[in-house]
């Protein structure tokens, strides 16, 4: 239960851990944007580059990314199929394959391998910008990026408050699902064999006991919210100033370089 | 004399392989014997409660065996089911996993997963509460509308319902005022005599433990660097304090009472026992 790794922050004091959350958010964005430009052998090699470079800069194991992609490999597995199976090949091309209802043409193998690196790079992505990023600050770039929205009254700040206390709860429900977990372990309940019925019904135990602990929590937090005079976000200011530094704005035109390369790649046929 | 329960080389890590990676036990071998009452101690985070889940078969050891009645625990599944019913656990704030409509059902919980039929479930039910001193009306109630205290003893009852041969409690009187922890200790030791049950005590009270375990292991840093008879383990007062585990009052007032050179007894640490050491150095004054 411990182990899932999706969206954890692992700490660091690398380039990548110090910039600013609010350009961290946006080259990621720009990141994806090129993905998706990227055609050709050519262009998926310079934003595969790139990300090998920003993983370097950030020290994360490539072991650690990797085992991160467990949770998506069927997904990658399906997408890769249905591409490799239903991508026709130019008129003229000879299938490498051809079985029952399934052909398989040089264009379905590219296409497919395309698919699997582009999911890949997408994940990973987004992946290197929780693990080096601290969800608080993932909240408080977000928060400032979306606050143009409030014009149209979009209720930003209470939305980036939502989100960071969903997210400081996330481990603590886990931590308390482990604990009630073994306390009825300990009294005999069985978790995981059973047809699904018995399963579902094995899980009151452990629902039951979560709730009202859930509910507690949210009750004392809302108490002590109040407590210290919280009213929403008018007249707020913050604890963590985000400032933009100089090695920001590399970053950012460096994102923008990025898609234009890729775009112009796309451009040029390749 | 066999131990009832036995770890060797028990060693257990946290999230191997992650950044997070922490070695909580580290080669620990233990042997608790049949009938005897146990205390176990060590400071917060020193890996009290991980040693003990892995008594019951709740935690796997990452290297290490743990043997109940010289049987590895871990042998087939049979044999860890086994070590779930025969040593009952009891969590730290065991209060907030309580979850049936009654207290009667929540206590019956154990014993109805062990398969009893229904008249040795409703004795045991019964006998439980009686052991934690809940009165029989309290049992048609929903346990959510105890006070503290009481869910605490319906929980503890939901253990021994299912009368386990060794009986663990991590720091079942955490949080409670000193007529419930007198409570509460009083309704074990009663468990411990009657059944003549194995008892193990997780605490961070030194008074407690000298008044109640016949024997004393200190956790540190995932290691056992101290066991025996109170006696003995509090005549380590430093390297106790070392370790952020103080000794109870009594054998700091006779420890310096004996630095300023009266001769008396070093291996006080009760007030009972402190009275006869006073008297008979007295006594000796006296004559
Ligand atoms: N599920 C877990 N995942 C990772 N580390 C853990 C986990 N549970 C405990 N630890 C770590 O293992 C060490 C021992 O923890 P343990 O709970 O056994 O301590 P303890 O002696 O019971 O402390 P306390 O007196 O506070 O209950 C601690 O450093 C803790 O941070
Ligand atoms: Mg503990």
């Amino acid at each position: 239960m411990k182990d899932i790794t999706l969206g954890q922050f692992f700490p660091g004091d690398t380039v990548v851990h110090r910039l600013d959350p609010r350009t961290k958010i946006v080259f990621t964005a720009l990141y994806i944007v090129a993905l998706f430009l990227a055609k050709s052998y050519v262009s998926y090699g310079v934003v595969l580059g790139v990300l090998a470079l920003c993983v370097a800069l950030s020290r994360i194991k490539v072991k650690v990314l990797l085992r991160g992609m467990r949770a998506v490999i069927f997904i990658v597995a399906i997408t890769a199929l249905l591409n490799l199976f239903y991508t026709a090949g130019a008129p003229g091309e000879a299938p490498l394959f051809s079985w029952w209802i399934f052909t398989v043409y040089p264009a379905g193998v590219r296409a497919a391998a395309f698919m699997i690196l582009r999911i890949l790079l997408l994940i990973s992505c987004t992946f290197l910008l929780t693990y080096t990023t601290s969800p608080i600050l993932i909240t408080d770039g977000l928060e400032r990026l979306l606050s143009p929205l409030k014009k149209i009254k979009v209720p930003v700040h209470e939305l980036a408050m939502m989100m960071s206390i969903a997210l400081r709860f996330i481990p603590t429900l886990v931590e308390e699902t482990d604990k009630i977990m073994s306390a009825q372990r300990a009294r005999g309940a069985d978790f995981d064999t059973g047809n699904l019925a018995r399963r579902a019904k094995a899980l009151v135990p452990l629902l039951v006991p979560l709730f009202i602990s859930a509910f507690r929590r949210a009750d004392e937090l809302a108490i002590a919210m109040e407590c210290r005079c919280y009213h929403g976000g008018e007249g707020r200011t913050r604890l963590r100033q985000l400032k933009f530094a100089a090695i920001d704005y590399a970053a950012f035109s460096w994102g923008i370089a990025l898609c234009v390369i890729v775009w112009a790649l796309a451009r040029c046929g390749l | 004399m066999e131990p009832i329960l036995e770890t060797k080389k028990l060693c257990h890590i946290y999230s191997p392989g992650t950044p997070f990676e922490h070695g909580a036990l580290r080669d620990v071998d233990l042997a608790i014997y049949e009938g005897e009452f146990l205390g176990v101690m060590g400071r917060t985070g020193s890996g009290k409660s991980t040693l003990i889940q892995h008594l019951n078969g709740l935690l796997k050891p990452t290297s290490g065996q743990v043997l109940l009645r010289g049987e590895d625990i871990w042998a087939s599944k049979e044999s860890t089911r086994q070590a779930r019913f025969q040593v009952g656990l009891v969590f730290q704030y065991p209060e907030y996993q309580l979850f049936e409509e009654t207290v009667y059902k929540d206590i019956a919980f154990g014993p109805r997963n062990m398969g009893l039929d229904d008249g040795e479930i409703d004795r045991r039910v019964r006998q439980a509460a009686a052991f934690v001193e809940l009165p029989e009306s309290v049992l048609e109630q929903s346990p959510f509308d105890l006070s503290g205290g009481q869910k605490r003893r319906v929980a503890i009852a939901g253990v021994i319902a299912m009368e386990p041969s060794v009986l663990i409690l991590d720091e079942p009187t955490a949080g409670l005022d000193p007529v419930g922890t007198e409570h509460i200790l009083g309704n074990i030791r009663d468990y411990h005599r009657s059944k003549n049950a194995t008892v193990i005590i997780v605490s961070h009270s030194m008074e407690e433990m000298a008044r109640t375990a016949e024997r004393l292991v200190v956790v540190h840093d995932g290691r056992i660097p101290l066991q025996g008879p109170p006696r003995e383990i509090f005549a380590h007062g430093e390297e106790l304090e070392e370790m952020g585990l103080g000794v109870p009052q009594m054998a700091r007032v006779f420890h310096r009472l004996r630095a300023m050179g009266a001769d008396i007894d070093p291996s006080v640490y009760t007030v009972e026992q402190a009275r006869d050491a006073i008297l008979t150095a007295l006594g000796k004054a006296v004559e």
